[in-house]
């Protein structure tokens, strides 16, 4: 029996080592720098995530339903310049659904190739990444978008407002967690997704409609995709045309550090959320030490390495076998 | 044989999972050139017992002896090292690779600088491959290989070293008789040249045929040995199960009610033609033929997977197209597919999760599945087919494979079908469970559904079926009446002789 509790040990070292080497890091970087743990800063790195995580949760979808998506960071440009030119030509009020509606129907476009049509997601969402790129550039004739008037709009409300002193995006990206966890855990669709990526063979064989599914998963992506573009433009009221650019990659990484499998069938929105949190802080504390901002493009790689070795860890329950 | 050093001796064997002692103290021995059967029910420790001794899994206490000289076997490479071989009970090869390269997998035959010996590689594998008496050749993908054949693959890998002992985990389960022969000269000339055999099977036929001696767990406790030549059916069950089973034929005859489903000329490419027949309410009509004979294609058009190339299909007297399996679940259509891990579940989710997926839509309070509807369901079934598993909560990958089955049949009997097709139901069920699970489909037929049974065991089919389909090659060949057919008369019209006659 004791044995068997040392094995237990182990095992749930191995299942959380996520959160475990998260603690650490904390732990590590609050000694070494005491304003790490501020609360201010706490609320800064939230806020700065929350862009990334709104985007992190659709891609949750994608993820469990077997497929990638690396097409969300420029998306997010796309959203995020279309929103910003739209604001000026007919407001605010009709420029922001009609963001959505484009953004959206870019999702469904790569939700028919994926789904419908059973294209390689890989091939489909990068090609994306670099077509919806030039749409961007075609759209904005290359030029930074701008809004003209930035006092006489409502507009800045969803980057740069907040209720009772909690800052917009949080709030944001908080509810968007909570309903999208709600749908993935509770919901006949949610099942779906689990079902769709895990064996879809066996999916379709228990009468579900996979390529639907497939399709839903990226759609419900870019209307997050969407959201997170609307924070962005409403943050900066004023834009790049290479705003989301690399964004994917990190995003990608907070949904594996989060423990959502990249082979489809396993992961959860509150496991993505902590994967974004852990990604964030983690940036943040290494910014405090004093690490020049572009290493961070670096250390996203490592913590993506790390994170899925972990994964794989947790499976064979060791850092190491010989057998695969 | 007594005086022998045993081939290899297992002593003390215990092994946990949490919630599960899977192995309590199990110890056994297999002497050199005997084939030993080891029995048990389903999710008795068999597979996990052998997972032991093959190297996967480590026991929590225990030795393994392997000619007296205690042994740790540290990985399945390990093992082979030191002549374990195991064949395993769920295939475990790549799809992507050769028939040649899976054989031979991490021990490619190399020439200087690493390079692969293609040459031999496919020189020695073809010649295995003409020992086994198969129909493919070692350059063959493994992944356009049939269910069966894949088996055999499995088996050509215990061929490459010279082992001093073999397991075969329910090797026969997708296996043909043609196939099976094939099997059985192989264990027995294993046997002649000295070699220990270990062999799981549920098929009882089988155990008396080739095994010397039957050891039986319960529970993952070791319950005894016997000598085939000294015991019968009936002892070995009562010690698997601790009571005996009536497994006399049924009797039972009820009522039939209307046609539910007809066929009609039914064809798709060359997969099968002009199939028709008809399943009235009541009625259990078994589809016997060779592996390859197409009636799981059949299954499969009429589940909505395959688009028939002519012919219609009618149900209660109303001609339909059947474009999806959804469209056919709408219309009141099951079926359980042969494949069970690959078409029947999910093997990362949950029991209740896969028992209750193709009506998840249906068990909702408002938006929201409704935890208790599924797990009522998964209660009822987990009970009415004795399904051994530590709770609802258990990833079904972790059961044992016969359990994995029943929680497949669970699932498209909770749909209460109109219409049910069984594609190989008892495949890997131990004796117990499998004349329940042929109770319950007398019962569901009693009670007014239409059931097709598609089986490749002549048994099941003869205990099951009031109409039995014999098929030969993508062609009906004859129709028999439970009381006029016979086994001779079932073989002969599977064979395809006398085709031209018929046809
Ligand atoms: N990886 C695992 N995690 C948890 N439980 C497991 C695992 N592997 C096996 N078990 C449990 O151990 C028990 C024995 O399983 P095992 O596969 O050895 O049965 P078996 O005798 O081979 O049955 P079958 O005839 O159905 O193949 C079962 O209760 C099973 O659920
Ligand atoms: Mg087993």
């Amino acid at each position: 029996m004791a044995e068997l509790t040392r094995k237990g040990l182990g095992g749930f070292l191995a299942r959380q080592g996520i959160l475990v080497a998260f603690a650490v890091f904390m732990i590590a970087f609050a000694v070494a720098n005491p304003r790490f743990i501020d609360i201010d800063n706490v609320f800064g790195v939230i806020r700065s995530s929350a862009i990334l995580g709104v985007m992190a949760l659709g891609v949750t979808f994608v993820v469990i339903g077997g497929n990638l998506d690396l097409s969300v960071g420029s998306m997010m440009s796309f959203s995020t310049i279309v929103v910003l030119d739209l604001h000026d030509k007919i407001g605010p009020t009709l420029a922001i659904p009609s963001m959505f509606l484009m953004t959206m129907a870019l999702g469904a476009f790569i939700g028919i190739l994926v789904g419908y049509l059973k294209l390689n997601s890989l091939i489909v969402t990068l090609g994306m990444l670099s077509a919806i790129h030039g749409l961007t550039l075609t759209y904005s004739g290359g030029k930074n978008m701008d809004i003209a008037d930035k006092e006489g709009t409502w507009f800045a409300v969803f980057g740069q407002g907040g209720i009772a002193g909690v800052p917009m995006p949080i709030l944001m990206f908080a509810a968007l967690a909570i309903i999208l966890s709600i749908i993935l855990s509770r919901t006949p669709f949610g099942r779906k997704v689990y079902a769709v990526g895990g064996n879809g063979v066996a999916a379709t064989f228990s009468g579900i409609p996979r390529a639907r599914v497939v399709f839903m998963t990226y759609l419900m992506s870019s209307f997050c995709v969407a959201t997170a573009g609307l924070i962005q433009a409403s943050r900066s009221m004023g834009s790049q045309n290479t705003v989301g650019q690399g964004m994917e990659l990190e995003v990608l990484a907070a949904v594996i550090l989060g423990g959502a499998s990249l082979l489809g069938g396993a992961g959860t929105i509150f496991k993505t959320v902590i994967g974004v949190l852990i990604l964030g802080f983690i940036q943040n504390g290494l910014l405090l030490l004093g690490l020049a901002f572009y290493a961070q493009y670096v250390v996203t790689w490592i913590i993506i390495i790390l994170a899925v070795w972990l994964d794989i860890a947790a499976k064979r329950g060791g850092l190491w076998s010989r057998i695969a | 044989m007594t005086d022998q050093t045993p081939a290899l001796r297992l002593e003390g064997i215990v092994k946990t999972f949490p919630g599960v002692r899977a192995l309590d103290g199990v110890s056994f021995t297999v002497m050199p050139g005997e084939v030993h059967a080891l029995m048990g029910e389903n999710g008795a420790g068999k597979s996990t017992l052998m997972k032991v001794l093959g190297g996967i899994l480590a026991p929590n206490e225990g030795q393994i002896f392997i000619e007296e000289q205690p042994t740790i076997m540290s990985s399945p490479m390990n093992a082979k090292a030191k002549g374990v071989v195991f064949i395993h009970q769920e295939l475990s090869l790549a799809d992507e690779l050769s028939v040649a390269e899976n054989i031979w997998l991490g021990e490619l035959p190399k020439k200087s600088f690493g390079r692969v010996d293609w040459t031999k590689l496919y020189d020695e594998t073809d010649a295995i491959l003409k020992t086994l008496n198969v129909g493919f050749d070692a350059r063959k993908r493994v992944g356009d290989l049939s269910i069966a054949n894949q088996q055999m693959v499995e088996i050509a890998r215990a061929l490459t070293v010279e082992p001093r002992a073999v397991i075969f985990d329910e090797p026969t389960a997708s296996l043909t008789d043609a196939e099976k022969v094939v099997l059985f000269e192989v264990i027995s000339d294993l046997q002649s040249r000295g070699v220990g055999v270990i062999y799981i099977s549920h098929r009882m036929e089988e155990i008396f045929k080739i095994t010397d001696r039957i050891s039986v767990l319960r529970d993952g406790q070791y319950r005894g040995t016997l000598n085939t030549a000294e015991t019968n059916e009936e002892e070995v069950t009562h010690l698997m199960i601790g009571r005996t089973l009536d497994l006399s034929r049924n009797a039972v005859t009820h009522e039939m009610g209307e046609v539910a489903l007809e066929v009609r000329s039914l064809s798709c490419g060359d997969l099968f033609s002009d199939v028709s027949f008809t399943v009235r309410r009541g009625e259990v009509v078994g589809f016997y033929g060779l592996v390859g004979a197409g009636r799981t294609e059949i299954a499969e058009t009429l589940f909505g997977l395959r688009e028939p190339s002519s012919g219609t299909i009618h149900l209660g007297g109303e001609e339909v197209t059947i474009n999806s399996p959804a469209d056919a679940i709408k219309r009141g259509i099951s079926l359980v597919p042969e494949d069970r891990k690959g078409q029947g579940l999910i093997l990362g989710m949950n029991c209740r999760d896969n028992m209750t997926l193709p009506q998840v839509s249906d068990l909702t309070a408002g938006p929201f599945v409704s935890d208790g509807a599924e797990v009522a369901i998964f209660d009822q079934y987990r009970d009415k087919l004795d399904i051994r598993t530590p709770g609802w909560r258990q990833t079904v990958g972790n059961l044992s494979g016969g359990n994995q089955q029943k929680i497949v049949i669970g699932k498209w009997l909770s749909m209460r079908p109109e219409v049910l097709i069984v594609d190989e139901p008892t495949r890997g069920i131990d004796v117990g469970s499998k004349s329940e699970i042929h109770n319950l489909i007398r019962e569901l037929a009693s009670q007014g559904y239409a059931v097709i049974v598609i089986s490749s065991e002549m048994p099941e089919v003869l205990h099951v079926s009031d109409r039995i389909v014999a098929m030969f090659s993508g062609r009906v060949m004859r129709e028999f009446t439970a009381e006029e057919v016979t086994e001779d008369s079932l073989i002969q019209a599977i064979s395809g002789i006398g085709a031209d006659k018929v046809a």
